[in-house]
């Protein structure tokens, strides 16, 4: 490697009495003081969230209403903290989207252990769980910490879905076979 | 023991390495004894050759030879044998092995030929691996992986064919993802002998079923699942209840009949999911019957066993009545080996009669044979019983009656079940252990909560005197302890010779003291299990009949 | 009202006043801790405290100013302070332990007695008479021997904790405040050199510099910041030194001794050293306002009596003593105040100094720059004086 040796200036009079350094700092702190606060008055005021924030996991449906999670189980296979619980079941054969044919029957995030690394959201195969712009959590007991299925619907509430795969498998199995 | 004919051996090349093959075999077995792996849905290597997935093709030459004169033609350019290559791929898993044969597994034409054939069969496969319960072991997600383009050219719409079709009271058909490898409609026939599946229509149109009025309702059937390259034949069972990734592999015995099929225990966090055939040529290829895949629920059964007390209260209690004299022991065709060499311990050290209770059923000829004890042969291995034990305990009912007998100690076995009389169960002390919760735990003095097996350790010896080893897949139920570590105490309690409880310090002592096992220890013991010298037993007439792998020796004997 | 005050027996006007210095000094502290949290904030950029509010008090108008001003903080922390339980570390001396704050406390708030704070027209004489608790001709000397004291109170404080931090702290304190003592001593004097002219009466009385600042002409109207620049500038530097202010806070410096002198202290003990703190920093502020800036008198070559004088001739009002003594001690309390900002403005501006470079710079720098600031000041006072 190679380097150049920066002769030290030898410091004038003025600057070895350190005054006119410490008017100029001084000078610099006044202004700082006169200008507009820079934070925010937290609770009340919020900081803008930009677009791809990872926030609090969430649990979302589609704008049919359709819970959009599958339990494939791949978001509880990938989270590196372990945080993901999920508890597959069986749609009923009844059910309008039994065509689907499983969903969760209970599905826990808990936010004791959660990183919000976002790999449970890029690895998600149904778009179903999404880091959303909640970043503020916050409970008495361990337990409350442990957001359940309920829970995670209504922090997730609805997103715009660009796909309706299921529906438009549902309208295949209506049409029937394109042969017949 | 005899030993097998050596193979004859053929050598052939394969993506340009010669080696040295058993010949009769076919190339994708040669393939994976060089560890060549040949991709391919429909072979399967215990059942007879369809060929009709086409995903093993391969690249074949053969040296060339002149017509006339029989002389091998010659490449000016390296010297060697001129090959002649077919123009055409061929099948991996219908063409045999022949001397010289030349195999390109890796040539651009059969990345193409995968390719195309990957493309076809994903064309009309629904997306539906988030609910499938095969991702994780599909074949087809594999090899997708493999030789799939990542995209589809195909826009026209898919098939729609039947879903959630229910084939039998144990497995669901989805139409939509099969690819059509028959795999299942030709174990059905071949090794099931029940031929209830088969193709309807053509082309696209084709569609598994059954076929009409009849189901899949066999004690196999739950193969069919197993052998299934893709998710269209799922268990009832399983279906849904965990992704396969998540389940740890134990190997463990199929506990249902003497013949001891070879078995994977599925679980995740102290819970069992499934249980699978694993391969074993010697004992069940790698086949299994449904009836031993549902064995794992009494570890969660309702009439398990509860602990109550401490273990060295139990302990005492149950020592003092057994020092008391008059003793009768009853051991288990279910114990293991190391169980039944410390319960057989305990009866000679207190000088008592010792027995087990035999249990029958009709052997089906395949897979379960008609002794339902899984270690009959261990009891007479460890000397616990010395000739065919009865199903009914009417020399011990004979001695309660006389009143020889004070105390029973009883290893899981109901001796209701057995013979005896509530009445005669009341007239005597019962030390009982084990896992489940019967008329006889609840007569009994001392009850001492045990494991199944599928939360201990051990072996066992099937009907062809194959040791085979089990480990114990989940953790037990708390407060219950190991029966292995319980019988060892207990032997120490009345007096006997104190051993080791663990595994390695047991099997020194059974090496030591038995004359079979001489030289054996648990940690050598191979997977597949390990054939003992029968002799010294062959007079016994067994009540098995023949099964898959297992000639009864009376049959022998007359062939 | 006065002369009801005055007939008074002399021990009930000595608890009168130290209840009021007491009352005044306490709250005046614990104002400087909030404002002093407030200027950080606002040169850190951030708004400061500003939730705390007297609930049933929510209700008045134009309290939310109050509110964000942090005033409600400082009564919540002072009540706070008092109501905490008193605890000491098992491994303390406790007689010592607990003498170190109240050692600390009471030097400070007796040098307020000797410091004037104001004047007011007295109607009798036609002149400005002094406000002072302890009208003393020494008060100078006075106030440098009694503040001098509180030093002992670091030493203790450090010493009696058994731990080594504290312990470091008072070291640092006892040799910090010896070192800056003597250059801030020697830059005083050629004030009083300047004002004891020879010839004429001496006195170390602090109400003397200020008049002498407030005469007539050229030279007696002028401040002696201007007339003795170097003597102000040593004096000033060596005021942060003796108030363990930053860049001197070397006795706390909470880098790298936790909190110094003070770590095994907590609730109203603490409180005390702050309250000591804030008061030397009062006192000392005012000693440089007194000496260098004029006292109560608003602007140099116009004193207050003059001021007085013309806004007596719009209306007689101001020349009523009350008037004239709070527009005086006003004044006072004003420039006090733009100097205890300052303190803070520079707390918040300057890094710490390495102790080594303290030293160096009490011992190297300014004392021979006090001596030759003295002696230049004598010779020239002394040819000024002969001719």
């Amino acid at each position: 490697m190679s380097f150049k040796t920066v002769e030290r200036r030898p410091l004038s009079l003025a600057e070895r009495t350190y005054v006119p350094q410490i008017l100029s700092g001084m000078k610099t702190t006044f202004k700082k003081m006169v200008k507009p606060k820079e934070t925010l008055n937290y609770p009340e005021a919020r900081p803008p969230i930009p677009p791809g924030y990872r926030g609090v996991p969430t649990l979302v449906k589609d704008p049919n209403g359709r819970e959009k999670c599958v339990s494939c189980q791949l978001c509880e296979f990938v989270c590196p903290p372990k945080a993901i619980r999920i508890t597959p079941g069986e749609i009923p054969p009844d059910a309008e989207t039994a065509h689907v044919e499983k969903a969760p029957e209970e599905f826990e995030i808990d936010m004791l252990r959660c990183i919000y690394c976002g790999l449970c959201q890029e690895v998600c195969p149904e778009e179903a769980i999404w880091l959303q712009n909640v970043f503020s959590v916050s409970g008495y007991t361990r337990e409350e910490m442990v957001n359940d299925k309920k829970r995670l619907y209504e922090l997730g509430g609805t997103l715009p879905d660009d796909h309706y795969k299921w529906d438009k498998k549902k309208a295949a199995e209506e049409a029937g076979n394109p042969h017949h | 023991m005899i030993q097998p004919a050596k193979p004859e051996l053929v050598t052939v090349n394969i993506d340009g390495q010669e080696v040295e093959v058993p010949k009769g075999i076919n190339v994708i077995e040669a393939a994976r004894m060089v560890g060549v792996d040949v991709p391919h849905y429909c072979y399967h290597p215990k059942l007879t050759i369809a060929g009709n997935c086409r995903m093993c093709l391969i690249e074949l030459g053969m040296p060339a030879v002149d017509r006339a004169t029989r002389e091998p033609i010659m490449d000016e350019a390296t010297g060697k044998q001129k090959i002649n290559w077919i123009p055409r791929p061929q099948i991996g898993c219908g063409t045999n092995v022949s001397p010289g044969m030349h195999i390109k597994t890796q040539s651009d034409m059969v990345k193409e030929c995968r390719e195309g054939v990957m493309e076809f069969l994903l064309i009309n496969h629904p997306l539906d691996c988030p609910i499938c319960d095969q991702a994780g072991e599909c074949k087809l997600q594999e090899q997708a992986t493999g030789y799939g383009r990542g995209y589809s050219r195909f826009i026209e719409q898919k098939n729609v064919k039947p879903k959630r079709t229910q084939l039998g009271p144990r497995v669901v058909l989805d139409d939509e993802r099969c690819v059509l490898c028959s795999r299942c409609i030709r174990f059905s026939q071949e090794v099931a002998k029940d031929d209830v599946l088969g193709f309807v229509d053509r082309g696209s149109y084709s569609t598994l079923t059954c076929y009409p009025g009849k189901e899949l309702a066999n004690n196999y059937s739950l193969n069919t699942v197993d052998i299934c390259p893709v998710g269209a034949l799922t268990s009832t069972d399983f279906r849904f209840k965990m992704r396969v990734w998540f389940l740890k592999q134990t190997n463990s015995i199929d506990t249902e009949s003497s013949v001891g099929a070879n078995t994977v225990v599925w679980s995740r966090e102290g819970v069992i999911y499934r249980i699978t055939p694993r391969q074993n040529d010697e004992v069940n290829d790698t086949w299994m019957a449904d009836s031993g895949r549902i064995l794992y629920k009494q570890v969660q059964s309702d009439d398990r066993l509860l602990p109550a007390g401490s273990l060295a209260d139990n302990l005492a209690a149950a020592s003092a009545l057994l020092k008391d004299g008059g003793v009768a022991v009853v051991g288990s065709g279910r114990s293991s080996v190391e169980e039944q060499f410390f319960t057989a311990r305990i009866a000679k050290q207190l000088e008592a009669k010792s027995c087990i209770v035999a249990r029958h059923g009709e052997g089906d000829g395949i897979l379960v044979s008609a002794d339902r004890n899984p270690n009959t042969r261990g009891a007479l291995v460890t000397g616990l019983i010395t000739g065919l034990p009865a199903t009914e305990l009417t020399e011990l009912a004979a001695d309660i009656d006389a009143g020889a007998v004070k105390t029973v100690l009883v290893v899981g076995e109901d001796l209701t079940a057995a013979g005896l009389s509530a009445d005669q169960l009341a007239k005597v002390n019962i030390v009982y252990l084990g896992f489940h919760a019967n008329a006889t735990s609840a007569a009994a003095k001392v009850s001492i909560a045990g494991l199944t097996v599928f939360e201990k350790s051990g072996t066992y010896i099937n009907q062809q005197f194959r040791l085979q080893k089990f480990a114990s897949a989940v953790p037990g139920l708390a407060g219950a302890t190991d029966d292995r570590v319980v019988l060892a105490q207990l032997l120490a309690a009345v007096g006997g010779e104190t051993t080791g409880s663990d595994l390695a310090s047991v099997w020194s002592a059974l090496s030591r003291e038995i004359s079979v096992l001489d030289g054996l220890a648990y940690a050598q013991l191979p997977d597949t299990g390990l054939l003992l010298d029968s002799t010294a037993w062959s007079g016994l007439a067994f009540p098995e009949g023949e099964t898959l792998h297992y000639q009864p020796a009376t049959a022998e004997a007359t062939a | 009202m006065m002369e009801f005050y005055f007939e008074l027996p002399l021990w009930l006007r000595l608890t009168v006043q130290g209840l009021a210095v007491i009352a005044v000094l306490f709250p005046l502290a614990g104002a400087c801790s909030m404002a002093e949290r407030k200027v950080s904030a606002w040169i850190q950029g951030r708004p400061g405290p500003s939730r705390a509010i007297v609930p049933w008090l929510a209700w008045i108008p134009g309290i939310s100013l109050l509110q964000k001003l942090g005033v409600f903080h400082f009564t919540a922390d002072g009540g706070k302070m008092f109501l905490k339980e008193d605890v000491a570390p098992g491994s303390v001396n406790k007689f010592y332990y607990y003498l170190a704050p109240l050692i600390a406390v009471v030097p400070a708030l007796c040098t307020v007695t000797f410091v004037p704070f104001g004047a007011y027209w007295d109607a009798a004489t036609e002149t400005m008479k002094p406000l002072v608790l302890a009208n003393v001709d020494v008060s100078m000397l006075a106030v440098f021997a009694v503040a001098s004291l509180g030093v002992y109170s670091l030493i203790l404080a450090g010493w009696a904790s058994n731990s080594k931090y504290p312990f470091l702290g008072g070291v640092r304190a006892s040799a910090q405040l010896i070192s800056y003592e003597l250059s801030m001593t020697l830059s005083v004097l050629p004030v009083f050199l300047w004002v004891n002219a020879p010839g004429g009466e001496g006195s170390l009385s602090l109400i003397h510099v200020v008049n002498t600042q407030a005469q007539p002409g050229l030279w007696g109207g002028m401040w002696y910041v201007f007339l003795m620049p170097l003597s102000a500038f040593i004096f000033l530097v060596a005021l942060f030194a003796e108030t363990n202010r930053q860049p001197f806070d070397m006795p706390e410096s909470e880098a790298d001794l936790v909190g110094g002198f003070h770590t095994e202290y907590g609730e109203l003990k603490w409180g005390l050293f702050f309250v000591a703190e804030y008061a030397h920093m009062f006192v000392g502020s005012a000693i440089f306002m007194i000496l260098f800036c004029g006292g109560w008198h608003p602007f140099p070559w116009l004193p207050l009596d003059t001021l007085l004088g013309w806004l007596g001739g719009i209306a007689p009002i101001f020349l009523n003593p009350v008037v004239s003594g709070v527009i005086a001690v006003g004044i006072f309390l004003a420039k006090l105040i733009f100097s205890i900002f300052v303190f803070m403005w520079v707390r918040w501006t300057l890094p710490r100094f390495r102790y080594d470079q303290v030293m160096k710079l009490g011992w190297q720098k300014l004392l021979p720059l006090s001596i030759g600031n003295l002696i230049f000041y004598a010779v020239a006072i002394a040819i000024i004086e002969r001719s």
